[in-house]
């Protein structure tokens, strides 16, 4: 117990050293009650995304992983969103999504390949 | 290869069952001559693939060499050295007695559009004895700059995304980009501009011109499930009614296909870097592997011989074993 609150003691001194330097709320920081950074993943396997759909909250950071033995491009359906560079295989990308809404994408080469996330 | 087309009834040279021995033989060396909407086959003696498929057709008043999918920096297991194959296809090309006037390559020459990818494939390309060689992009050599650097090595003096028109002794051919601007859920795309462009190509030319088309992804639906179409090729393809023999080449599928429909003759070539499954005999399109020894019969090379006064094309597809 008292290696515990030590930890907590060591913590709360490097989220006051972090808040000092940079003047910000230190928001990577974690502090006891806190939930972890939420994430999300979609694989992509023989030209599909999967899952996929899906269904996250918003502030959620999606991570796509390509499985193929071909590149794919992750593009939002308005192409201006978000759109990944070609990622080779086990290349990943990730976008965070702070907005909540529904989110179509695909990929700007295969565009058979089509899939969707929503954000609540 | 002994076998023939036995039943015959309508004196045309092939029934079902000729027809679909054609198909097993595709990827051994098969000569396809197409007069006319009418197919006809003469397989290829595997002895002689290096020497008499190489030749130019006797009677031919020219040829060209389809080259394509050479995907320069693919190294995975379905062929862990594409540069090698796109040598030995070269060696090929230059092991002929009779060179091609030049070579089409359909495109995917690169893996990712990596400079370094270009790099290589250029210099291998160099020793194919040919005056030149024309292309036009797959969707792998568009990755990145919006086909900027594609443009710059190998679509100068081309219009929009890469598109063109040349005439060679009396035929018109014509270079198309369907690879860029693909709209989610879509096919491959020609698109507005390039419409346009098309019709005011062949506005001028007489009916009687053979025209030769080439395209990355196929211009007819070979299995849309997978993507292997192109959304507006019917427009596209509208536009070459009128003329008596229209033949369009593609790449893309890595296997042979074709199709006759009226006076337009459809062909895909071989790729020189790994083979695609059949359609829908697989979870994905994506590339088949087997086994090392038996890598080079399922790549190749189209030769392509054109008999003036003929409708169509005589093509042989050469793989590299």
């Amino acid at each position: 117990m008292k290696r515990i609150k030590w930890i907590f003691g060591l913590a709360a001194m490097v989220v006051t050293a972090f808040a000092c330097t940079t003047g910000t709320k230190p928001s990577l920081a974690m502090s006891p009650g806190d939930k972890p950074a939420s994430g999300a993943t979609v694989k992509i396997d023989n030209f599909s995304f999967g899952p996929a759909n899906i269904t996250i909250p918003a502030g959620t950071t999606v991570t796509w992983t390509n499985n193929d033995d071909v590149p794919h491009v992750v593009t939002s359906d308005d192409n201006k969103m978000f759109k990944s560079k070609a990622l080779d295989t086990e290349d990943r990308f990730s976008f965070t999504f702070t907005k909540p809404g529904t989110y179509n994408y695909y990929c700007a080469i295969h565009p058979k390949m089509t899939a969707k996330i929503v954000v609540q | 290869m002994a076998d023939f087309i036995r039943d015959n009834n309508n004196k045309d040279g092939i029934d079902r069952r000729g027809f679909l021995q054609c198909m097993a033989w595709a990827g051994t060396g098969v000569l396809y001559t197409l007069h006319g909407g009418i197919l006809k086959s003469l397989p290829l003696a595997q002895g002689a693939a290096g020497g008499m498929q190489m030749e130019k057709m006797k009677g031919a008043d020219f040829s060209f060499i389809q080259i394509s999918d050479s995907h320069i920096g693919f190294n995975k297991e379905a062929n862990p050295d594409v540069t090698a194959t796109l040598q030995i296809a070269v060696d090929r090309i230059n092991s002929a007695a009779a060179p091609p006037d030049f070579l089409l390559h359909t495109g995917d020459i690169s893996q990712l559009s990596k400079p370094s990818e270009f790099d290589t494939a250029e210099q291998v390309l160099k020793s194919a004895k040919a005056s030149r060689i024309f292309y036009v992009p797959g969707e792998h050599d568009v990755l990145t700059d919006d086909g900027k650097q594609y443009l710059d090595r190998f679509g100068k003096d081309t219009k929009g995304k890469g598109w063109y028109s040349f005439d060679h002794k009396g035929a018109h051919f014509i270079g198309l980009v369907n690879v860029v601007d693909l709209k989610a859920g879509g096919l491959g795309s020609v698109g507005s501009d390039q419409l346009k462009w098309l019709q005011d190509d062949v506005r001028n030319l007489k009916s009687s011109t053979p025209v030769i088309v080439f395209a990355h992804i196929p211009l007819w639906a070979v299995y849309p499930e997978w993507g292997w179409g192109t959304d507006d090729s019917e427009q596209a393809l509208g536009y070459l009614k009128r003329f008596g023999s229209v033949s369009v080449l593609n790449g893309h599928i890595h296997q042979i296909m074709q199709k006759v429909e009226g006076n337009v003759t459809f062909h895909t070539a071989l790729s020189t870097a790994f083979p695609q499954p059949a359609p829908g005999t697989a979870p994905s399109p994506g590339p088949m592997k087997v086994p090392a020894d038996h890598l080079r019969s399922v790549l190749g090379i189209s030769h392509v011989n054109y008999i003036q006064g003929h409708h169509s094309l005589a093509i042989v597809d050469s793989p590299l074993a």
